[in-house]
């Protein structure tokens, strides 16, 4: 990541020359190794808590207690009558929700960006389940959806049905889907949104006024100027998103139960109920290397140069 | 100067948005740990995997074994059992109120019971003080040398009147030692609503039902009412592969594990997807059949003892409680039997074995039968104050083991931390046969070689029903 030079600022302009001579001494100073000490303790924390489990959880997906290599922990895997529910499920998921909670989060902020009367408010309503955590969030659904949830207490006593559906029952898969669409959508758009807001804010108005100026539409302003100006902001977010949906977990354990295995259910299951470390390490080594493919292609399909941000 | 200070601001706010997110995700997974909550309501597991993940559970023993002076601090009590949090807090501060020491009892899942247990009996640092477990969950420690013969305190114990078939249960196949005092037994049976009784069809007796006549039963209700009313608790974490394991296996196939695939079983495999239309489809829900039950979604149900208490208790007269079906080749069912072992090097021996002697003292046992569901296993008549339901279920218990085509099949024996995927492999032909439609046969032959594998990895023998064998158990 480039990271800003840290004494440049504190130059003024039109010193530079005099002070670069009496700078070179001074290398290793508190100053100019401020950078790299703050950013020690994150680096470290990385390596110990991301880095080397993660190499860990490698080899312990193919080697076996005595130390050889083996790929019968992978072929377990992939053998498992859960395996290809799992990754359809998964992968289902991830087209069926991003989209959604992408569309839904550009609308959101697009409305605060136009700074209606109560924007705070609706800014504070809408970030209110970024705060649930999504085990919460998993049953408040789950009392909606539940045989005798609201949903079906509404709707009978609305007389619009006579008699429960089962949203949730492993006969009816679409509603079982839809369910956790809903509420994965739910529980996790105002991520998206939050950082859509602020990509907005970050666009100067110039741009907009310009494009106002040469007679361009709502529609045309939107497509040309705003979009592709939020483009570095939906980069992060779309990386963050799927990323994240690849671990989801909780909101589907919650409301599918076993039903609807997901990736990270499965791993949960390999390691909690089966005790088999290393099926479940094979589960997250999988994990892992969808997100990593995945966040690649972002980045490659998502490049910003800098002309196209004016700078 | 302008654009600058806006990518500088972008990269801040992202950077801020991406802690946020790891803020996020920090709690989510400590909250994700408890993936069970909504369906383990306030209820009781025997040994299903408790609602804890088991990297929440370890915490809590580290910071144990690092507490100094364990020979002076409380008795560390460690257990497979009552993992639930209102069975925990029943058994720390109802059971064990009276005990005259201080003692910490420490359920934990399948997973780390094993390995913390081993892991301090490897590192040489033995801090727990008591090991309770299911029979099942012994050998595994003994193999590794984990636990102590405890034949002397036996001796002391005699007057508790232990059932000889508990005790022989408790030497795990040795001649002249014992590694667990029995602690409590329970086992598995059924219920129904009274409202059912009606449909049970002609001539047959719910005290001797067979599985066709249970099917028969399902069909008449469902005709009369147009609901599904049997019940299985099928969840993720209900006892399903219990049932599987140790009532229709054995009821069908005699010998449960060598006939895994058996013609008898595809029978039984066909027999029983055609039951289960008359099941209700949420029992893939339920993990503990007192909900169903109380509700009215569910009029007849099968599970644990201890996950049906809750309804016996609440309305006794509203319930029938008989033994479980039988099969061609009898009524297979599965008593669970507890015991209390003492590790090697343990802290404090002697405050172990009064704990020991406590848990086995016949007031102790009636405390634990009233409470938590599992009953006594020593000479302690139930008194006759006890709940309406408690006694429902020992009448049930009773006539199961008495039966005259009984067949006792053990917990899996020998399997250590391979129960898990044991379980799993009973779950996932369940799933395939019954849920998914798949052929019987075509499973059950894929189905047994996972099996197979994991009886050659642990090289468990043969037991009960099955006939002892001298490698380790092989399908046919």
């Amino acid at each position: 990541m480039a990271l800003p030079n840290p004494s440049a600022d504190v130059l003024t302009p039109g010193s530079v020359q005099d002070k670069r001579g009496a700078r070179r001494p001074r290398r290793w100073s508190l100053n100019s190794a401020a950078p790299y000490l703050l950013l020690a303790p994150s680096l470290l924390f990385l390596a110990v808590f991301f880095a080397w489990p993660m190499v860990q959880a490698l080899i312990l997906s193919v080697q076996t207690p005595e130390g050889e290599f083996t790929t019968q922990y992978l072929q377990r895997m992939v053998s498992d009558v859960n395996f290809s529910d799992a990754i359809r499920n998964t992968l289902l998921l991830i087209i069926t929700v991003i989209p959604i909670q992408f569309v839904l989060a550009v609308i959101m902020g697009l409305a605060l960006q136009a700074k209606p009367k109560s924007a705070s408010f609706f800014l504070y309503l809408w970030t209110i389940p970024l705060g649930v955590s999504d085990l919460a969030a998993g049953i408040v659904w789950l009392a909606i959806f539940g045989d005798r949830g609201f949903l079906n207490s509404v709707l009978t006593g609305l007389g619009l049905m006579n008699t429960p559906f089962a949203w949730l029952s492993y006969e009816h898969p679409l509603s079982l889907l839809a369910a956790v669409v809903i509420a994965e959508v739910w529980r996790a758009t105002s991520i998206v949104m939050v950082i859509v807001v602020a990509g907005l804010q970050l666009i100067p108005p110039d741009y907009t006024e310009a494009a106002e100026v040469f007679g361009a539409t709502t529609w045309q302003r939107l497509w040309h100027v705003t979009l592709p100006m939020l483009r570095p902001s939906l980069q992060v977010a779309l990386i963050l998103r799927t990323i994240l949906a690849f671990q989801v977990f909780a909101v589907v354990v919650a409301l599918a139960g076993t039903r609807m295995p997901v990736l990270a259910s499965e791993a949960y299951n390999w390691y909690g109920g089966n005790h088999n470390p290393n099926v479940a390490a094979a589960y997250a080594l999988l994990i892992l290397i969808f997100s990593l493919v995945t966040t690649g292609l972002y980045l490659r399909a998502l490049r910003t140069r800098d002309e196209e941000l004016g700078q | 100067m302008r654009p600058r200070v806006t990518r500088l601001a972008t990269v801040t706010l992202v950077l801020l948005a991406l802690v946020l997110v790891a803020a996020a995700c920090g709690g989510g997974a400590a909250t994700s740990s408890a993936p069970s909550a909504p369906a383990a309501a306030p209820t009781t597991a025997a040994q299903a995997p408790a609602a804890q993940a088991p990297a929440a559970a370890q915490p809590t023993t580290a910071a144990k074994a690092a507490a100094p002076a364990a020979q002076s601090g409380p008795i560390l009590f460690h257990s497979s059992q009552f993992t639930p949090v209102a069975e925990r807090e029943k058994m720390q501060n109802v059971i064990l109120k009276d005990f005259p020491g201080k003692v910490d009892y420490e359920p934990q899942d399948p997973g780390p019971f094993v390995d913390i247990a081993e892991a301090q009996a490897k590192a040489g640092k033995m801090q727990i003080g008591v090991i309770g477990g299911l029979h099942g969950d012994f050998p595994v420690f003994i193999k590794d040398g984990v636990l102590d013969d405890v034949t002397p305190l036996m001796t002391k114990l005699q007057d508790r009147k232990f059932p000889a078939t508990f005790v022989e249960l408790g030497k795990m196949g040795t001649k002249d030692k014992q590694y667990y005092i029995p602690w409590a037994q329970a086992t598995y049976i059924m219920v129904a609503n009274k409202k059912a009784l009606q449909y049970l069809p002609q001539g047959a007796n719910v005290d001797s039902l067979t599985y066709d006549q249970l099917k028969a039963w399902g069909a008449n209700i469902q005709k009369a009412t147009g609901e599904r009313k049997l019940g299985f608790p099928a969840g993720p974490k209900g006892l399903m592969h219990r049932f599987t394991q140790g009532f229709l296996y054995p009821s069908y196939t005699g010998q449960p594990v060598t006939n895994f695939k058996s013609p008898e079983a595809v029978k039984m495999w066909t027999d029983f997807k055609d039951l289960w239309q008359y099941v209700n489809p949420a029992s893939t829900n339920y993990d503990f059949m007192q909900e169903p039950l109380r509700s009215g979604e569910v009029w007849i149900a099968f599970d644990h003892v201890a996950r049906l208490i809750d309804a016996l208790k609440d309305k006794p007269d509203d319930y029938v409680t008989f033994p479980a079906p039988s099969g061609p080749k009898g009524l297979g069912h599965m008593p669970v039997v507890l015991g209390l072992g003492l590790p090697k090097n343990g802290p404090d021996r002697a405050a172990a074995e009064q704990l020991i002697d406590y848990m086995t003292q016949p007031k102790t046992q009636i405390a634990v039968a009233r409470e938590l569901g599992f009953y006594p296993v020593v000479d302690a008549p139930l008194p006759t104050d006890m709940p309406a339901g408690v006694k429902l279920e020992a009448d049930a218990v009773a006539k199961q083991s008495n039966a005259k085509n009984a067949i006792q099949s053990l917990l899996p024996v020998g399997l250590g931390a391979k129960g898990g995927e044991w379980n799993k492999v009973y779950q996932d032909t369940l799933t395939r046969i019954v849920l998914k439609g798949e052929d019987p046969a075509k499973v059950l032959d894929e189905q047994a070689k996972i099996a197979q594998q994991i009886l050659d990895d642990t090289k468990a023998p043969c037991w009960a029903p099955d006939p002892v064998s001298d490698g380790p158990c092989k399908i046919k």
